[in-house]
């Protein structure tokens, strides 16, 4: 092999940089995301449960909100039933921050885990800022 | 192996008919694989109308909604600050002193509102009395011709609604609109609100907004806010249904519209 000098030790520089993300966070501990359920409305609860079941919230919940941010701008419909026949207002803060009023608990943990910005926030109001307002 | 033209399509006919049947099955075994999991594209890929979401039993309904604003009853300067009060309230509307202010209801002099009809020796009493001016739910509204993303649209109850989440804040629809019933957030709109009512979102810097006739009001069952705190000075209906209320004023009283001539066919109607 001509060059294998060069050749071997650009492929070892390559493959380390290439890998670096991973020697980078080696030993390191990552914090896995918690999201916290402690908020006075849930507290209250007798049975805590969402709209829908736990595990189609985490999968589905921004299908859900996709879904419902449509029914309620675009058909007039403001009314979600549940799989459960229940039924919710359609409203990020009427219905899922009077429950879910921790956003940095709840909301981030999982949205800064997997590194997303959702831009729901630059017009819904935060939870937070509710409380800030002195609602 | 070789294979003649014939052979060769035969071979291609069979093997897509088999890929667009293996697609089919597909489709329907992955509906009967939903239990707890809703699986909404499937669903809806499927060709299933999904009925979970629906209006609420109390919303009020219409064909076309339009609003009649008598300018006599507007006396005082407390008569239209409250109208406006309330829009800016509950909408987060902020109050910006330059030119990028944003405005779903505001007042006009009755010549700058209406231009075309103003004239040099008209009586005094109209001439410069402010006129409460709102946008005007046209039945053909250029803005919706003129927006690229489907933004704003037209509900099947009339009302020019806009989508924020689809604005991308070319503004041709500002440009469309011959009232200036528009505005854009030149910036972010939340350091110019007192207060926000955290149960209507802000808008954010880059779209554009304007007054919808209080949609998710009607929605809830409620009158327009404006409608709700003028007293009687504002009549809201439906201009299709022959015994509402704003087909009855409209018969009984000489009205006037924003600039008929354009062909908008604007459902804000002025009694003077």
């Amino acid at each position: 092999m001509y060059d294998s000098g060069k050749i071997i030790t650009g492929l070892v520089l390559f493959v380390g940089l290439v890998t670096l993300p991973f020697w980078y966070s080696i030993g390191k501990a990552q914090v896995k995301p918690d999201p916290s359920l402690n908020t006075p409305v849930i507290n209250q609860m007798k049975v805590k449960h969402c709209i829908e079941s736990k595990q189609f919230m985490i999968d589905n919940h921004m299908e859900l909100l996709n879904d419902w941010r449509n029914a309620v701008v675009r058909d007039n419909k403001t009314l979600y039933v549940s799989t459960t026949g229940q039924s919710f207002t359609m409203s990020l803060e009427v219905t899922c921050f009077h429950c879910h009023s921790n956003e940095k608990q709840f909301c981030n943990q999982c949205h800064s885990y997997v590194n997303i910005q959702p831009y729901c926030w630059e017009c819904h109001v935060k939870p937070a800022e509710e409380i800030a307002n002195g609602h | 192996m070789d294979i003649d033209k014939r052979q060769f399509l035969k071979i291609l006919g069979i093997s897509s008919a088999l890929w667009v049947g293996s697609r089919f099955a597909g489709g329907i075994s992955s509906l009967f694989g939903i239990g707890d999991k809703f699986d909404t594209k499937a669903l809806a890929d499927a060709g299933f109308e999904i009925s979970k979401t629906l209006p609420d039993p109390k919303a009020l309904t219409a064909k076309q909604w339009a609003i009649a604003i008598d300018i006599r009853q507007f006396k005082t300067a407390d008569d239209y600050k409250k109208c406006i009060m309330v829009c800016d309230k509950i909408h987060n509307i902020p109050d910006i002193s330059t030119k990028q202010d944003i405005k779903w209801i505001w007042e006009e002099p009755y010549n700058a509102a209406f231009p075309e009809q103003h004239n040099n020796y008209m009586g005094g009493q109209l001439k410069d009395k402010p006129v409460i001016l709102m946008c005007n739910q046209c039945e053909f509204p250029p803005c919706v011709r003129v927006c690229p993303t489907g933004a704003t649209f037209k509900r099947q109850d009339g009302i020019v609604m806009m989508d924020y989440h689809r604005c991308i804040g070319c503004r041709y629809c500002m440009a469309g609109c011959p009232y200036g019933s528009r505005s854009f957030n030149f910036q972010d709109p939340r350091p110019f609100l007192k207060k926000i009512d955290p149960e209507y979102p802000t808008r954010t810097k880059g779209v554009v907004e304007k007054c919808d006739f209080c949609a998710e009001r009607l929605d809830k069952g409620l009158m327009p806010a404006c409608v709700e705190a003028s007293n009687g000075a504002m009549v809201f209906g439906d201009l299709r249904d022959p015994g509402s209320d704003i087909r009855k004023i409209l018969s009984s009283n000489f009205s006037i519209r924003r600039k008929p001539e354009l062909g908008t066919q604007p459902n804000v109607f002025y009694l003077i």
